[in-house]
């Protein structure tokens, strides 16, 4: 049976999710999660520990092609979404600490 | 016009009896004058549906040959890229972006000559099964605007019933083609995985995301599927197998000596009465035209949804990471912060561009994924998808389709399950398996509930997706026969339905 999650509990897995969180939403999915893991906790009974584990419908592993060369975006194209860009490329904010 | 099947309008076209332009403009007009109701569309492309018409019916009068849907037109749902018009997801995330290139099945549509009328709308990244969680408002159920049009693929479903579009293609994780042709009226197939190209579907859940037809006859699906099925190198997903030949059974429809088996867990409890009573009718049909019907059991069918709402949100999580605001979509800097890290600034954009379902989700597959509880959920879920891929292979050792109701109810009302997620996710108990096995599915109208669609589901094994529309094509045949004429004409006149 899964425990009840913690309003910490929530804000840690937004944190990793990168989600800012509100309070309101930090409380509503931490009355919400629960119920739907207590629904979804079934697969624990229903699963036997010798049943291989299926992450895919098709039995694939490494698909090689030819390495042949065709034409991509542009920069202009490749950039024409982006936030903000400056000399052809992305303009990021600071991605290191302040010190 | 508007009203006439994507078959009827093609041999039309061939005969020189209209235009692609005469064609086109009468789904733009049909849309100036329901959308308001409907709301099926986030983006009409009026000029280049229409430039691509005149394209069509030049190359058609200089005498060339051209393929059989060229100048029918299609809507889009807003999860597939084009190139030239926005691609949202039914998401802030990605409002206004236009993404640089076209989705591969787009690109099909495209080289296959038919006008791409505009985007429909859809639950957010598509997820939902009412296409209320659009962060650009509801879709209306043509059938009785009060109510839901299924999800996510609310739009295309709406607007194909709406005669908006003669056809449209959608996305299934879950059942998103086929619990709106549920809701809707309409005929919607989730080929078999890989069979369609994944390219520049903005992925939910890589392993369970198949690109499919969503028409108002079986036939017309199968054209459709003819267009945008096959492999496709820029897919590593996609099959290197030949298309089936969905075409030639939708035209055959011959089910003597077929072997059909009811699934036993989809349809007792949790189902409408008059969706059984519609369903049962239609097997019975299908018996009187030669198929033997038995019923059989898939016992870890009733995992599925639990099995389902782990092994997606888990995929889910992993794919929203790459709306980090960065490279395209929202960008949003937190207030009261000097300088603002990348991280700070993600973490902002994500709130402020995500919906609630989404956010729903991205935390759940979180919490599934993470150390301590991966093998206890994710884990767990991915064995229980190995016992219902084993019970579909099982089951087709002694039939050669399955069939269930493909919703348990009809369209419920707007609003009804919004505060309620686990009641929403139960509505797509029946068309969840297939997602998980990799099986195809359709879904078409076996009638009506108190005055609402009801929908009728076949299943096949991997590849063989034109029994799907060989039993499809049959039992439309056999409704018509009975209702005396396409079902599509018992939809209400919605030109009288106030905005």
């Amino acid at each position: 049976m899964p425990s009840p999650l913690s309003r910490e509990d929530v804000a840690h897995l937004a944190n990793l999710a990168r989600i800012d969180l509100s309070e309101a939403e930090l409380e509503r999915l931490g009355a919400e999660l629960p119920q739907i893991l207590d629904h979804v906790a079934a697969v624990q009974e229903a699963a036997a520990a010798d049943v291989e584990a299926m992450s895919h419908p098709q039995p694939i592993s490494n698909v090689f092609r030819e390495d042949v060369v065709t034409p991509g975006l542009t920069p202009d194209e490749a950039l024409s979404g982006a936030p903000e860009s400056e000399e052809q490329r992305f303009s990021v904010p600071r991605i290191l600490g302040e010190e | 016009m508007h009203e006439l099947s994507a078959a009827a309008l093609a041999e039309k076209l061939v005969n020189g009896e209209t235009t692609s332009v005469e064609i086109t403009q009468a789904s733009l007009d049909r849309i100036d004058a329901v959308d308001g109701a409907v709301h099926a569309f986030l983006h009409v492309d009026a000029e280049g549906a229409l430039a691509a018409a005149a394209d069509v019916d030049a190359r058609r009068a200089a005498g060339e040959n051209l393929p059989t849907l060229a100048g029918v037109p299609v809507a889009v749902k807003d999860v597939l890229t084009t190139i030239g018009q926005p691609t949202t997801c039914g998401s802030r995330m990605l409002e206004g972006w236009v993404p640089p290139y076209d989705a591969t099945v787009v690109a099909r549509l495209r080289a296959a000559g038919l006008p791409i009328l505009g985007k429909t709308n859809m639950d957010e990244f598509a997820m939902g099964s009412s296409t209320e969680h659009s962060a650009y408002g509801a879709t209306r159920n043509p059938w009785d605007t009060t109510r839901i049009p299924g999800g996510s693929g609310g739009g295309s479903a709406a607007a194909v019933a709406a005669f908006e579009a003669p056809l449209a293609v959608g996305t299934d994780t879950g059942g998103s083609i086929r619990q709106p042709g549920a809701m809707t009226g309409t005929v919607g197939v989730k080929p078999t995985y890989g069979g369609v190209s994944r390219y520049g579907l903005v992925a939910m859940a890589s392993s369970l995301d198949q690109a499919g037809p969503v028409t108002r006859t079986v036939l017309d699906a199968a054209l459709l599927h003819e267009v945008i099925a096959g492999h496709d190198p820029r897919d590593s997903t996609s099959l290197k197998a030949a298309v089936p030949p969905v075409v030639e059974a939708a035209r055959s429809g011959d089910v003597s000596g077929l072997r059909i088996g009811i699934v036993t867990e989809l349809g007792g409890e949790g189902f409408q009465p008059e969706v059984r009573a519609r369903f049962d009718e239609a097997v019975e049909l299908l018996t009187g035209a030669g198929a033997e019907v038995v019923e059989v059991s898939c016992p870890s069918f009733v995992h599925g949804v639990a099995a389902y709402y782990l092994v997606m949100p888990s995929e889910v999580s992993s794919n929203l990471a790459k709306f980090d605001a960065m490279r395209y979509g929202l960008r949003v800097v937190p207030d009261g912060v000097d300088v603002p890290s990348a991280e700070q600034v993600m973490a902002a954009s994500r709130d402020a561009g995500f919906g609630d379902e989404v956010k729903r989700r991205i935390v759940l597959g979180t919490y599934a994924l993470s150390s301590g509880y991966y093998d206890a959920y994710y884990g767990s879920a991915q064995k229980v998808r190995t016992l219902i891929a084993r019970d579909f292979a099982a089951a087709f050792e002694q039939v050669d389709v399955l069939v269930s109701p493909t919703a348990p109810t009809t369209a419920w009302p707007l609003g009804e399950k919004l505060d309620d997620p686990l009641a929403m996710y139960l509505a797509d108990v029946a068309t969840i398996p297939a997602n998980l096995a990799g099986v195809p599915g359709l879904s078409l109208p076996a009638g009506l509930a108190d005055g609402l669609p009801v929908g009728f589901q076949v299943l096949a094994p991997a590849l063989a997706d034109d029994r799907l529309y060989t039993v499809g094509a049959a039992l439309e045949r056999l409704l018509e026969q009975q209702w005396g004429g396409p079902f599509a004409q018992h939809a209400p006149d919605l030109t009288e339905v106030v905005r």
